[in-house]
């Protein structure tokens, strides 16, 4: 894949990664006290949300260099897999949640296989149909999904306990994106995680220091569905309902936009991407009728004046200022 | 039926024709997929229908929708991939997107969200043919369309412009080597991509309506033709328009309308898996 960057100068060491995800666990633990009301709380916790799903997005498009315009299928799947479960077979919200989150992970290795096998603009239009035949089918069986209008979700349970209210919540997402940094850092600081950044780097050359290219790119592109369907599921109880909108193409390409913006292989960087372009829109609604036409200019402007996104262009810019070569 | 379907299908794949040939036209001359695409076929139809509201006449209101698109077509080249040139090919996409957003954006401050039409080219009054009912506007459709491919071909095949796109599209280097100024090439394809978008929108705004966002799914349609066909392969992207266009005309004839876009793309997974370059792409290889 020699049309995407390579992400040579990642990998920061294990403390710096570490010093991070305590950066992360103090900004979750002190940003309530900035939160006035349950409008804010709202917010945060889509920032959670998107967040996790983009920290798993970033491992395949970041990391291993394939690119997905169809993740939002595994969202929409894992939300709609688990309301479905726990509305209409009874599974207790836990259970469901957990079962849907297997079944798009399985999901997710049957189609990879094929899908896999492509290469740039042929991969991203496999993904992108896979994307849209996921979201036309969850708005046209409306006897199992509800349709267009969408279908009601349970509230998630915790030992006989309905989960209720934006304070719980907070601390929920907040904890399964603390827990989904740490595994993607601890990814990508394993052998494993090197032998990506090898593929990504170029596939054959990759190929010759015996790393299985398929297999890597598979467990990968599993692993971020299985990440999107959980953020998919926790929107779903939280929100308690779903429409198809969630698996669209255009949620697909926010999810990308986000971890682009933020800057590609950097785990912080798509939690830094969710949390402006998800708080962005919020703010832009003051704009009105001008929302859209500022959302264009600056993820225009953005990619234009910091192509390698946010976070390592931030980086670079430290590293020169201290006089230190990345 | 089936003669009813295959003239629908071929009025369909027409447009996604012009629209995939747009894709192809750019990516030959910068390997960049150009997601806003498909709103040059909204600005096309939207310009159209504001003009002849305001009361121009149909001629002169389709140039003008022509004119404007190609002008935003050059624009989006000098002021957005342009600048970004070496950025990533994601990085590269995301700017087409965020352009894409800008001017669905701009489209409902200038005009509004509702629904415009504009009259048929010559009339309402179906022709019979062969127990088809036949829209005059079909004709306009295929017809015009395939004028446009002939003039692409004598454009590519007979003009110093035309064979200087084709050759940066070969080898960028060897290009400028010989004295073709890619900068412009970059932006003839842009301006002619656009154009040919609009085109597109301006055939079938009588038939389908438009409004500021019938360009997305139009833009996804043409990229699907274009991959199917093979990525910057112009009989490739002709090709791969019509067999969308009747694939999704069949299907939701025979099948299933709701499910109209799931054949088209499920066809198209099908070809990327048994044929990875498409159906008339090149062979692509590594190279290390």
């Amino acid at each position: 894949m020699s049309s995407f960057p390579t992400a040579s100068s990642a990998a920061a060491p294990p403390s710096a990664s570490r010093r991070g995800l305590a950066a992360l666990a103090l900004t979750a633990a002190l940003l309530p006290l900035a939160l006035p009301n349950a409008y804010t709380y709202e917010v945060a916790i889509l920032v959670g949300i998107n967040a996790v799903t983009c920290v798993g997005l970033n491992i395949l498009i970041g990391y291993a260099g394939q690119i997905s315009l169809g993740h939002a299928a595994f969202f929409g799947l894992g939300a709609y897999g688990s309301a479905i479960l726990a509305a209409r077979y009874g599974f207790p919200p836990l259970l469901a949640l957990a079962a849907a989150t297997a079944a798009v992970g399985a999901l997710a290795w049957l189609l990879g296989r094929p899908l896999l096998r492509l290469r740039g603009h042929y991969l991203a239009m496999g993904t992108l149909g896979m994307g849209v035949i996921v979201s036309v089918v969850l708005a046209t069986e409306d006897g199992i999904t509800g349709g267009p209008d969408g279908m009601a979700v349970p509230p998630l349970t915790l030992f006989g306990q309905a989960i209720a209210g934006e304070r719980t919540w907070y601390w929920i997402v907040a904890a399964a994106l603390l827990l989904a940094v740490w595994l993607a850092q601890n990814l990508i600081e394993s052998p494993r995680g090197r032998a990506l950044r090898a593929l990504h780097g170029s596939e054959v050359a990759a190929g010759a220091l015996g790393i299985d290219a398929g297999r890597h790119k598979l467990s990968a592109f599993v692993l971020s569905a299985v990440f999107a369907a959980v953020a998919g599921g926790l929107m779903a109880h939280y929100a308690g309902f779903i429409t198809p909108g969630r698996a669209s193409f255009l949620h697909s390409i926010e999810l990308v936009t986000m971890v682009v913006f933020g800057g590609m292989a950097s785990t912080f960087g798509a939690v830094i991407g969710a949390a402006v372009l998800t708080t962005l829109p919020q703010l832009l609604t003051v704009l009105k009728e001008y929302e859209m036409v500022t959302l264009g200019a600056v993820m225009m402007l953005t990619m234009i004046l910091m192509p390698g996104g946010l976070v390592p262009t931030l980086e670079k810019a430290l590293a020169a200022a201290r006089g230190k070569p990345l | 039926m089936l003669a009813q379907y295959l003239v629908s299908g071929l009025t369909l794949g027409a447009i996604y024709a012009l629209v995939a040939l747009g894709f192809a036209i750019i990516y030959n001359a910068s390997q960049v997929i150009n997601f806003a695409q498909g709103e040059f076929v909204m600005i096309g139809g939207m310009t159209t229908a504001a003009c002849v509201e305001a009361g121009l006449s149909l001629p002169l209101a389709a140039a003008a929708a022509i004119a404007l698109a190609t002008l935003l077509g050059a624009a989006l080249e000098k002021f957005a991939v342009e600048p970004a040139r070496g950025a990533s090919v994601v990085t590269l996409i995301i700017i087409t997107i965020g352009a894409s957003i800008l001017l669905r954006g701009l489209a409902t401050l200038v005009w509004d969200k509702k629904i415009h039409v504009v009259p048929a080219f010559s009339g309402e009054q179906p022709l019979l043919l062969g127990g088809a009912a036949l829209l005059p506007q079909v004709l306009w459709v295929v017809g015009s369309s395939a004028a446009a491919v002939v003039l692409l071909w004598w454009f590519f095949n007979r003009t110093l412009t035309g064979k200087a796109m084709l050759a940066v599209s070969h080898n960028r280097l060897a290009a400028r080597l010989v004295g073709i100024s890619v900068h412009r090439v970059l932006l003839v394809s842009f301006a002619l991509s656009a154009a040919l978008g609009a085109l597109a929108g301006i055939l079938i705004a009588p038939i389908s309506f438009t409004s500021w966002d019938v360009g997305v799914m139009l833009g996804l349609k043409g990229f699907a033709a274009a991959i199917l066909g093979g990525l910057g392969s112009g009989p490739g992207a002709v090709v791969g328009g019509l067999a969308l266009g009747l694939i999704e005309a069949l299907g939701a004839g025979y099948l299933s309308s709701a499910y109209k876009d799931v054949f088209a793309f499920l066809i198209i997974l099908a070809a990327l898996v048994f044929l990875p370059d498409g159906l008339l792409g090149r062979r692509a290889a590594e190279r290390v």
